[in-house]
């Protein structure tokens, strides 16, 4: 590992569960409003896993009053308190970018893993 | 560059810097040399590395130094030769001034070497998409202004940027956090001064 890389170690989460593209997670996010904090949940479909080590990112997209909505996520991140899987999606590609695509129910599911 | 996260969850870009251990290899005085300044090394390597005469230089200081950088200082009286230099005399939320080589671009146009607008896409234009436009007036003064912001060699030039804060310091390692990035490449020499220490 290079001296960046290592600097940075202090920093990564070991509790993350393993997850992928085409997983339906449930993210609790923290969100801090003045001084006060609070669990705020976000339901969707993992399109994307992107980078590695600390700088590691994921993409959850969910239809919210029928308009699509991604959140990237920094997947170290102090602020996700917890993230649980659902559903284990069987998809062929490791970025679900078409799913942006589709309309209705197809939109929305994905099929589950045998 | 890489990121870590503060108390609050937030996401902090960061240059990972080793700084030091730096060793004092020279002391200039008033009386020897007309003014104060102290020469640092950094970075120990094999004897092979330096040169015969360099190697006799280092020699008060103990040790087969690199890189070798003298910096003006008001006095000299707590410092002798062969002082350590450690990461610790800096401390988180130190604002600092980074110095560096700045990447080599290579030969390029004005509109990536001085941020020029170019000409127009269309309206009937050809081959003007980059071009820098008018460079003068025609028989008067019959000649280019001098410091005319034309294409050229860009980058490879000494670039220092201030304001740079600290945010980590792990003096185990001699490691250096710095919000945001510094100049020069991955593994290039640059150097840190405190803000308001510049000379």
């Amino acid at each position: 590992m290079d001296k960046t890389q290592v600097a940075a170690t202090a920093y990564i989460r070991n509790d993350i569960p393993e997850f992928k593209a085409g997983d339906t997670l449930v993210v609790d996010v923290k969100v801090r409003e003045g001084d006060k904090e609070r669990i705020q949940q976000f339901k969707g479909i993992c399109i994307a896993r992107s980078g590695s080590g600390i700088n590691a990112t994921f993409t959850v997209r969910k239809i919210s009053n029928s308009v699509g909505v991604e959140r990237i996520f920094p997947l170290h991140s102090p602020n996700i308190a917890k993230i649980e899987r659902l559903n284990t999606g069987r998809v062929r590609r490791s970025k679900i970018y078409y799913i942006r695509d589709l309309k209705g129910k197809k939109a929305t599911r994905v099929k589950e893993m045998r | 560059m890489t990121r870590i996260f503060d108390e609050r969850g937030r996401n902090i870009p960061v240059t990972v810097i080793e700084a030091g251990p730096c060793y004092v290899t020279q002391i200039k005085t008033a009386e020897t040399d007309g003014y104060t300044a102290v020469q640092i090394g950094f970075e120990e390597v094999r004897e092979k590395v330096v040169s015969k005469p360099e190697l006799g230089h280092l020699k008060a200081a103990g040790k087969v130094l690199r890189n070798l950088k003298e910096f003006r200082v008001e006095t000299v009286d707590d410092l002798k030769v062969g002082d350590e230099i450690h990461v610790d005399i800096f401390k988180k939320g130190d604002i600092i001034s980074v110095t560096g080589r700045s990447k080599g671009k290579g030969f390029q146009g004005t509109v990536r070497r001085h941020n020029f607008n170019g000409g127009p896409k269309s309206h009937g234009q050809k081959d003007r998409l980059r071009a820098p436009g008018s460079i003068g007036a025609s028989s008067s003064p019959s000649r280019v202004m001098k410091g005319m912001r034309m294409a050229g060699h860009m980058g490879d030039e000494t670039v220092t940027v201030s304001n740079i804060e600290v945010v980590e310091i792990r003096p185990d390692k001699n490691i250096l956090l710095l919000k945001g990035s510094v100049p020069g490449s991955r593994n290039g020499i640059i150097q840190i001064v405190k803000s308001g220490d510049e000379s």
